[in-house]
């Protein structure tokens, strides 16, 4: 099946940079990531791709190929014509590093955020006691491989850089959601979840779940429920009153790290 | 040139990011040292993602039978008693706290029926001991850890205002060397050398105490599982610091990786497929692993296949499927059943779960193979048998360290994980390596907190040593004309493959060691073109250094260990030997990037733990000598064993 693909790569850095033609070599059942190490090992040895597992598990080697947010490791030559040029670029969303690879420090930046898992001080190491079926939620999403794709492709950020303040993104509200439903975490993240890391901004496009490698059903699992749950926190008209009164934040609502 | 070097300040630096890296900043940061994470990659992306099947820990939720005994007992069986027993023994008793201390982070585990932590079958564990997230496991434990260090930021940041005061990752940063202090001789650690791959700038991290934790070897091997940061940094870092490498020939292949497309081959395959039902054929549909089960593991295996399949269901009264033998066993069985023409289409037997369980059921447990085989094979695992082979999967060789406190000789060097050895003995476990993270991470990041809090005096970094590492980094982007990196890569995989890989013969490992004395001559010539920011060819070049004079440990220890144990088997000494046994094979740096080899004595094991065993199984892997004074020896007692072993040594041949 071997036959050379033409390949428009974009090469640069923050400053500039342009699309660069290539020829190379394709074998049989050869996914993307194999074709870049092939231009980087023949023609290019200073193209940057960040890469690692080669098997979908890690979540590192994100780019776009096509226009379609991706990952070269899980992307199958075959699954373009011989004839078609592929076009390969970093992702849009973050800053350009040098070719292939970004700066996705915006992520870190999030996850920092997101008050971590609180068990209940009581229950010692050994002693959690959760079904199975208890659990199936929060595991799904903990399949997630940072791979950022999901980050990338969503528009409010992607199209919009004011949102970056006040948008965690889809894998950092899937985050949220996974410790909110957590059997064994105590705090309530509801009420930080639309007034901190930006649910209300979501508009539930699905365009996460599309791209996410792990098909983790990120907007109908994680992000509508949780929308859900925020409405029956904050907008519940005997709790609204309660805080009216109260003037105060609930108690189990944790802090978030890094806001006065 | 020092002035453009960025100079840091720690208490303890980790380099390496995976489940032992973080497991050990944790650890040094709880114990009040201002500690670094060095990551060659970003967060979370470590090669502990790849664990798929499980972490081994005799919690005893599944079979209320097992304990530490029983897990150590597995342990040495699976290492052939050549493993560190102190270190087994460690490991066994604390790996139940360790896991359990996972979950009080957040790691989220499969459950049993009662709401415990759910445990799976694993080759060579004797109970069901693996805790597991379905076949993804090791992504979990990355994510835990990693999420812990977040939540240590977070206290910090509230405690002292910023969340890096304490605890930092330094991610996408690689350390090219180890800088020491003091007189010849007397020599400790006084900080690591590096660059950061988005800029190429160099940084020194000044610090007293050094743990290493920067996984395997794989990548200078041409079919493995390992991920491109395999390159032995941490075998190399240490030699050349002056630490010593222990039993670097025994390098695991793991029997069951992907081998078609090729662009895949090497690819993993876990062995949770067997634990759970799979079964391996070869082209006639022969359960051919009936054949292979060597002596000394006859006792605990089914002799067919009905008692075999009644086993899942009642392990009280039949023996376990001997495709779940250690994965040493089952490597080389596949290969000789290849080598006997019996092998699939593309060149691997067939690993069957779609005539085992039902669809539904490996959806649920196996679904990071299922996505696996389809994605990149079209393979449907519920419909029809994988293609697979051994591919190159761990070094149980590594930095020869103190069992307590992961302490290598060089004071204030520690190493962890992967890159240390002696715990896992000529052949480690599955599951047993991500406890091992955990037990020795743990371990190690306190040995390394108590090393610097005894100091009386810090330790300083001269000029001289940082102007020489920064020029020795430089030097292949300096060189106008040379040898492409990559070229030289793939030729080094390839002899390592070809003539250092699964049997072993002393021809050939003499041939590979004159052809790693010319690669190493023409990697000191490599260029890499291009400039120093994220620049992959000159990253290469780097590592190559590294990769060169690790392959040249693993081939020299492997021509000299004159028996077949574990992940070293030779063709022209097919036996195990009780002598060898008694020995290590320690590695150290010598004269212009090539290494000296000696042997050096095993330390005997305690008393009471070699009362673990039964003395009849004792004897097959120790000489007389040893076991005499142990209660229930008797020379008459040896005498009556001698022969039925001397019959059955031919079944052990047959696997070769």
């Amino acid at each position: 099946m071997g036959y050379k693909a033409a390949l428009r790569v974009w090469r640069g850095d923050a400053g500039a940079g342009e699309l660069a033609d290539y020829q190379v070599e394709v074998n049989e059942g050869e996914v993307v990531l194999d074709v870049l190490h092939r231009l980087q090992a023949t023609q290019a040895s200073d193209l940057a791709i960040r890469w690692n597992c080669k098997a979908g598990k890690c979540g590192s080697c994100s780019m776009e190929i096509n226009g379609r947010p991706r990952l070269a490791c899980m992307t199958r030559m075959s699954v373009f014509s011989p004839e078609e040029t592929l076009t390969i670029t970093p992702m849009r969303t973050f800053p350009v590093i040098r070719d292939l690879v970004t700066d996705v420090s915006f992520n870190y930046a999030k996850a920092r955020e997101i008050p971590s898992f609180t068990p209940d001080p009581s229950v010692k190491p050994g002693e959690f006691r959760m079904q199975q079926i208890d659990v199936n939620r929060p595991q799904e999403f903990r399949k997630c491989i940072e791979c950022f794709l999901c980050q990338n492709t969503c528009h409010v950020i992607r199209d919009h850089t004011e949102n970056e303040q006040a948008f965690a993104g889809p894998r950092f509200l899937m985050r949220v959601a996974e410790l909110e439903m957590h059997p064994a975490d105590t705090a309530d993240r509801r009420e930080i979840a639309q007034d901190d890391f930006g649910l209300g901004l979501c508009n539930i496009t699905k365009c996460c779940s599309d791209v996410c490698p792990e098909h983790i059903k990120i907007t109908d699992n994680a992000l509508i429920p949780m929308k859900e749950r925020v409405v029956g926190r904050k907008y519940d008209p005997l709790v609204w009153l309660g805080d009216k009164i109260t003037r105060r934040a609930h108690k189990d609502t944790p802090k978030v790290p890094g806001k006065k | 040139m020092t002035s453009e070097i960025d100079r840091l300040s720690y208490d303890v630096v980790v380099i390496g990011a995976g489940g032992s890296g973080l497991r050990a900043a944790i650890e040094a940061r709880l114990n009040g040292k201002k500690t670094a994470i060095i990551s060659k990659s970003l967060f979370g992306k470590a090669h502990t993602v790849m664990a798929e099947g499980g972490c081994a820990a005799a919690m005893g939720n599944v079979n209320p039978k097992d304990n530490w005994q029983v897990h150590f007992r597995d342990t040495m069986r699976g290492g052939k008693f050549l493993n560190n027993w102190r270190m087994a023994e460690l490991h066994a008793k604390e790996a139940p706290d360790r896991v359990w201390e996972l979950e009080a982070l957040g790691a989220v585990f499969d459950r049993t029926k009662d709401g415990k932590i759910s445990q799976r079958n694993f080759g060579g564990h004797e109970y069901p001991r693996l805790a597991h997230v379905g076949d993804r496991t090791g992504l979990e434990m990355i994510r835990s850890l990693q999420q812990k260090v977040v939540a240590l930021q977070q206290a910090d940041a509230v405690e002292l205002g910023d969340p890096e005061a304490m605890i930092k990752v330094y991610a996408e940063t690689t350390i090219t060397e180890l800088i020491l202090d003091g007189p010849e001789g007397a020599q400790r650690i006084a900080g690591a050398f590096g660059y950061f791959r988005d800029t190429g700038r160099f940084v020194l991290f000044e610090a007293p105490a050094v743990v290493l934790a920067t996984g395997g070897i794989g990548k200078t091997y041409k079919v493995t599982s390992n991920s491109w940061e395999y390159t032995g940094d941490g075998h190399a870092l240490a030699l050349r610091a002056g630490a010593k490498l222990l039993n670097m020939e025994f390098v695991q292949l793991h029997p069951t990786g992907m081998v078609w497309p090729p662009s895949v081959r090497g690819l993993l395959v876990t062995e949770s497929v067997r634990g759970d039902g799979g079964v391996l054929r070869n082209s006639e549909g022969k359960r051919f692993m009936f054949d292979y089960v060597p002596d000394v593991f006859r006792p605990q295996y089914a002799e067919t296949e009905e008692e075999a399949d009644r086993w899942y269901d009642d392990q009280a009264n039949n023996r376990r499927p001997p495709e779940l033998l250690p994965r040493d066993e089952v490597a080389r069985s596949i290969n000789a059943e290849v080598k006997a023409g019996r092998g699939s289409p593309h060149g691997g037997v067939f690993l069957d779960v779609s005539t085992r369980l039902p669809a539904e059921e490996i959806l649920r447990k196996l679904p990071s193979m299922h996505h696996q085989f389809k994605e990149l094979a079209d393979v449907d695992i519920t419909k029809e048998p994988m293609e697979v082979g051994p591919t190159c999967h761990y070094v149980m060789g590594g930095v020869e360290v103190d069992p307590d406190t992961g302490a290598a000789s060089v004071p204030g060097l520690f190493a962890v994980g992967e890159v240390s050895g002696g715990m896992h003995g000529s052949n480690r476990l599955g599951g047993n390596s991500l406890s091992d993270l955990l037990v020795f991470g743990r371990r190690s990041g306190l040995g390394a907190a108590e090393y610097v809090s005894a100091l009386e005096a810090r330790p300083a970094v001269s000029e001289a040593a940082l102007t020489e590492a920064a020029a020795v980094a430089l030097e292949p982007l300096e060189r106008a004309e040379g040898e492409s990196p990559y070229a030289i890569h793939s030729e080094l995989q390839t002899i390592m493959n070809d003539l250092v890989g699964l049997i072993r013969r002393e021809s050939e490992m003499k041939t590979a060691l004159v052809e790693l004395d010319k690669l190493r001559t023409r990697a000191a010539q490599v260029s890499a073109a291009g400039g120093r920011a994220y620049n992959p060819g000159w990253h290469l070049a780097l590592d190559l250094r590294n990769m060169l004079v690790v392959a040249e440990c693993v081939a020299q220890a492997a021509l000299e260990r004159q028996e077949s144990r574990g992940g070293h088997t030779r063709d022209d000494y097919p036996a195990m030997s009780p002598e060898w046994r008694k020995v290590n094979l320690i590695c150290s740096a010598a004269a212009e990037g090539t290494v000296s080899l000696k042997r050096q004595p095993i330390i005997p094991m305690r008393t009471e733990l070699l009362e673990l065993f039964d003395i009849s199984e004792l004897k097959k892997y120790m000489t007389d000598e040893e076991l005499t004074g142990l209660s229930g020896y008797s020379a008459s007692a040896a005498a009556e064993e001698t022969p039925s072993e001397a019959s059955e040594a031919p079944a052990r041949k047959a696997g070769e």
